[in-house]
């Protein structure tokens, strides 16, 4: 059990490196893909089956395909993306390192955690999550639909070509510009 | 209809009035305005007189408590009327005499384009004047005081075009405010002394109390009727005050409001009986202004003006009243004096109406052919406050001089010289104005019987009023002095014991003067018509009274020049030189400051992150370091 | 069975998954830092969801209790919504100013 921990989670971190240091877009989904695969192996080890479809049908399959999908649509497939300055990525480095220590920090005397419930093998189950969710989680459930319904809304009006757009797109103005206009 | 609905209706009817008038004043007419207004005042004058019949004095008052108001820890102030004599007596006299002066309102305002918008104010104050007399606490009373301050200054004001008169109504209301800073103070001692505002509560637990707190609260008190009721040294602006139309002279500035004051020392009797020192000084501050404002009266020429000190100086000897303890004679003038100087200022805007808005007697003279209802009134009204006897002013105050002989030969000295001089420019401006020729140029015509019936009722009230009060040596009871002592109970002291020889002598004496003195003021006005010359003509001390003793320009002088001249400094060096580099100041300093700060707002997303992360590995760091 | 599945899960310790999550987190914290492509930068805010997801799953799973993972679920459909729209505003992003780097949304500059 622990080398399949250990195993998973080694792939997870390496996949995760990968999507920040891939120089082309695609690599770095595809690694995401890796790493999401991954998680839903930790999902399994835990014994939270609902929850390890449906992150890889909803993450890998429908999220992870939308960002391919923008990326081709887009042209992005390149690796074309300008580096930022060393100074940056240093401090980039170094803060997510710090970060990661003060918070490996906070637990460096270990947790321990007396479970709260008596130990149930349904836990994690389609039977016993479903039931939660539609009982005591009933009306978050329903208003998750309105959320999706915004979002479907504003996706298309964020989307949609308007009319003067099309016919000449907005260029951001140079700075001689801008004083020219403000004088 | 139980008591509780009708005690709540009698302030409710000229509210609801007052609304609607004031949001449709652009669509209604000024008959239908007036015709709605005096409806309303007239249904609460008809609850009131209910209520009258219903109530019992020897069950006494009840509180009428209609919701909570304020709750707030030990505090408790409820909205709440108070039933009993003293605001009984004081209902029929705002709801009576208001419904009479809305009547005459309507003839008086037909031609005013904005007749609407005064029966809007005229029913607030109606409101206003209700809650002042109904509150059971000092609280509920303290609104309807300021709010018939503030409908004071708007119906003073009314005719706004003219810069003078927005000037009286100004003056009128900084005065009010004066003394209302007193009637505050009062409350704020009498509340820390006994907890509550209620007077019940208050009378009751103050009963024997001896507390030099009292002497302040009532002192107090006393400053905010000053203000109020028009006394030295708040005086000045009641004459000023008669820039507003006449109906809203006779009913706030000489039936009701100004009576205010006396309404609230009557009803706080109990901590006036325990603060001799206080009731000496109404008492003189009484006599004074009662003398100061009737010389004054002596040598006017508007027609207004002369009424309007007549009207100081008549409340003058109801504070002397009160002074003197005799609470139930001040009410007893307050009564009659509603009636007669009602009648008499109502008379004056007939005058004024007849020959087109003309308020100087030198440009009057000989309108007794030519309006005589009005003429006939006036002279009944002019009779009563003169004090010929059996009219009502006769007997109430006969009343006040004789509680005056009882306590000092010299107050009723000065008193009967007061009324001397009352009665005599009295009868100065009614011969002044109906006797001789006319000198003016206008063509006098009488006016329409909505307002001639106001005064045919009036005049009928100032002969009969004196009945209310009827005293022993003319076969009555005094009635009213009876009915109002189940309310205040500060009427139980006062005794008047002399015996009825000397009262028929004081009250001989005092008729056969008043009627040398008419017969002199006929020799001189109507047999020769005397007329002021120019005041710089004048001999010096009686220019310096035709001048009004100087005192607007004492105040001008004592209050007024320092203030502004502080104010001026204050502008120069407090402003100039401190406040507004300081607060500009104030200003670059954020301008300079955010020009600096603003380099940081890069408006670079990933800057932004990493100075957020920073911030939180920050903020980690300390909760660790800290546990 | 049953006995079977709790020695799986409490085989490995509670805080090795903590330390997971907390390093993944931190590697989404410090790509979003570090890379100026906004696709990549979101990519990164859904890595650091996901190690949010697995530490709600396990302490879910150590407890027992089957509501932290519907939380996981409510997580997962609002990450959906916010993908649909962070990418619709790339769209947007790259049809105006003909870029995706995130150093072009500067117009914020105080």
């Amino acid at each position: 059990m622990l080398a399949l921990f250990y195993l998973f989670a080694a792939i997870s971190v390496i996949s995760a490196l990968v999507v920040v240091s891939a120089r082309n877009p695609i690599n770095s989904v595809i690694a995401l893909i890796v790493c999401f695969l991954s998680i839903a192996g930790h999902y399994i080890l835990l014994n939270a089956q609902f929850l390890a479809m449906v992150h890889v049908i909803v993450y890998t399959g429908a999220i992870m395909v939308l960002f391919l999908f923008v990326i081709m649509l887009l042209n992005l497939n390149k690796a074309t993306e300008p580096m930022k300055s060393l100074a940056t990525r240093i401090a980039a480095v170094t803060a997510g390192g710090l970060f990661f220590i003060t918070l490996a920090a906070a637990i460096r005397n270990g947790i321990q955690v007396q479970a709260a419930n008596e130990f149930d093998a349904g836990v994690g189950l389609v039977r016993s999550v479903g039931h939660v969710l539609f009982t005591e989680f009933l009306l978050p459930f329903e208003v998750s639909s309105v959320l999706f319904l915004s979002a479907i809304i504003g996706v298309v009006m964020l989307a949609k070509k308007e009319k003067h757009q099309a016919e000449a797109p907005v260029e951001p103005l140079t700075e001689a510009e801008r004083a020219r206009r403000t004088a | 209809m139980s008591t509780d609905l009708l005690a709540a209706l009698v302030p409710a009817l000229p509210l609801v009035g007052a609304v609607i008038l004031a949001s449709l004043r652009r669509k209604l007419s000024a008959n239908m305005a007036g015709g709605l207004a005096t409806a309303l005042i007239a249904g609460s004058f008809v609850a009131s007189v209910l209520l009258f019949l219903g109530f019992d004095a020897n069950v006494g008052g009840r509180t009428v408590k209609l919701l909570d108001w304020i709750d707030v820890g030990g505090m408790q102030i409820p909205l709440a009327l108070r039933i009993d004599a003293l605001s009984l007596t004081m209902m029929l006299i705002v709801t009576g005499i208001g419904s009479l002066i809305h009547l005459y309102s309507i003839g008086y305002m037909h031609e005013d384009e904005r007749a609407p918008t005064f029966f809007a104010q005229l029913n607030l104050f109606s409101f206003a004047m209700l809650m002042l007399v109904m509150g059971s606490n000092f609280l509920i009373t303290f609104i309807g005081w300021e709010g018939v301050g503030l409908c004071s200054y708007l119906l003073i004001g009314f005719w706004y075009k003219t810069p003078e008169y927005n000037y009286a109504a100004r003056k009128a209301f900084v005065m009010n405010r004066i003394g209302d800073v007193g009637v505050v103070l009062a409350m704020v001692l009498l509340f820390q002394r006994f907890g509550t505002l209620e007077y019940a509560s208050i009378m009751d637990m103050a009963t024997g109390v001896n507390d030099p707190l009292l002497i302040a609260a009532t002192l107090f008190l006393f400053i905010g009727a000053t203000g109020k009721s028009a006394q030295i040294p708040l005086f000045t602006w009641l004459p000023d005050a008669m820039a507003g139309p006449t109906p809203v002279s006779a009913l706030i500035h000489a039936a009701t409001m100004v009576t205010a004051g006396i309404f609230l020392t009557v009803r706080s009797s109990v901590l006036f009986e325990l603060a001799p020192f206080t009731k000496d000084i109404i008492l003189w501050i009484g006599t004074a202004t009662a003398l100061l404002a009737a010389s004054i009266g002596l040598f006017q020429n508007d027609i207004k003006k002369v009424l309007a000190y007549s009207t100081v100086s008549q409340l003058g000897y109801m504070f002397v009243a009160l002074g003197l303890g005799s609470y139930s004679a001040a009410m007893f003038h307050v009564t009659t004096h509603a009636f007669f100087k009602a009648l008499l200022f109502l008379g004056a805007g007939s005058v004024i109406h007849a020959l087109g808005g003309e308020q100087d007697i030198r440009r009057m003279g000989g309108l007794k052919g030519h309006i005589k209802i009005t003429y006939i009134t006036f002279l009944v009204g002019t009779a009563a406050i003169a004090g010929l006897p059996l009219l009502s002013g006769f007997f109430s105050k006969d009343l006040i001089l004789a509680f005056a002989f009882q306590r000092s030969p010299v107050i009723f000295g000065l008193l009967l010289f007061g009324a001397l001089l009352t009665t005599f420019y009295m009868f100065r401006l009614l011969f002044l104005v109906f006797y001789g020729t006319y000198r003016g140029k206008a063509h006098p015509h009488e006016s329409p019987l909505t307002m001639t019936i106001p005064l045919m009722v009036l005049a009928v009230l100032s002969v009969l009023g004196g009945l209310l009060n009827l005293p022993h040596l003319f076969g009555g009871n005094e009635p009213m002095k009876h009915f109002l002592e189940t309310a205040a109970a500060g009427i139980g002291y006062e005794h008047l014991e002399l015996s009825a020889l000397t009262e028929i002598i004081l009250m001989g004496i005092t008729t056969t003067l008043v009627g040398i003195v008419i017969y002199v003021a006929y020799g001189r006005f109507v047999k020769t018509t005397t007329l002021e010359g120019e005041e710089a003509a004048m001999p010096v001390f009686k220019r310096l009274i035709a001048q009004r003793w100087r005192i607007d320009e004492l105040y001008r002088a004592l209050f007024e020049k320092p203030y502004s001249w502080l104010s001026m400094n204050l502008f120069a060096v407090a402003e100039k030189k401190v406040m507004v580099p300081l607060m500009n100041g104030v200003g670059d300093a954020a301008i300079r400051v955010g020009d600096v700060v603003r380099r940081v707002q890069t408006g670079n997303a990933s800057f932004h992150l990493l100075a957020m992360l920073c911030g939180l590995i920050l903020f980690l760091v300390i909760t660790l370091l800290s546990n | 069975m049953e006995q079977g599945i709790i020695t799986a899960i409490r085989t490995v310790p509670l805080d090795h998954y903590v330390l997971l999550s907390f390093l993944l987190f931190s590697i989404g914290v410090a790509g979003v830092v570090f890379r100026r492509n906004t696709i990549i930068i979101l990519m990164c805010v859904e890595l650091m969801l996901n190690s949010v997801n697995l530490l709600l799953t396990a302490f879910s799973a150590y407890h027992s209790d089957p509501r932290a993972q519907v939380f996981v679920f409510f997580i997962m459909l609002v990450a959906a919504a916010e993908v649909t729209v962070g990418l619709s505003i790339l769209v947007m992003m790259k049809r105006n100013v003909d870029s995706v780097d995130v150093n072009q949304l500067n117009r914020l500059k105080g």
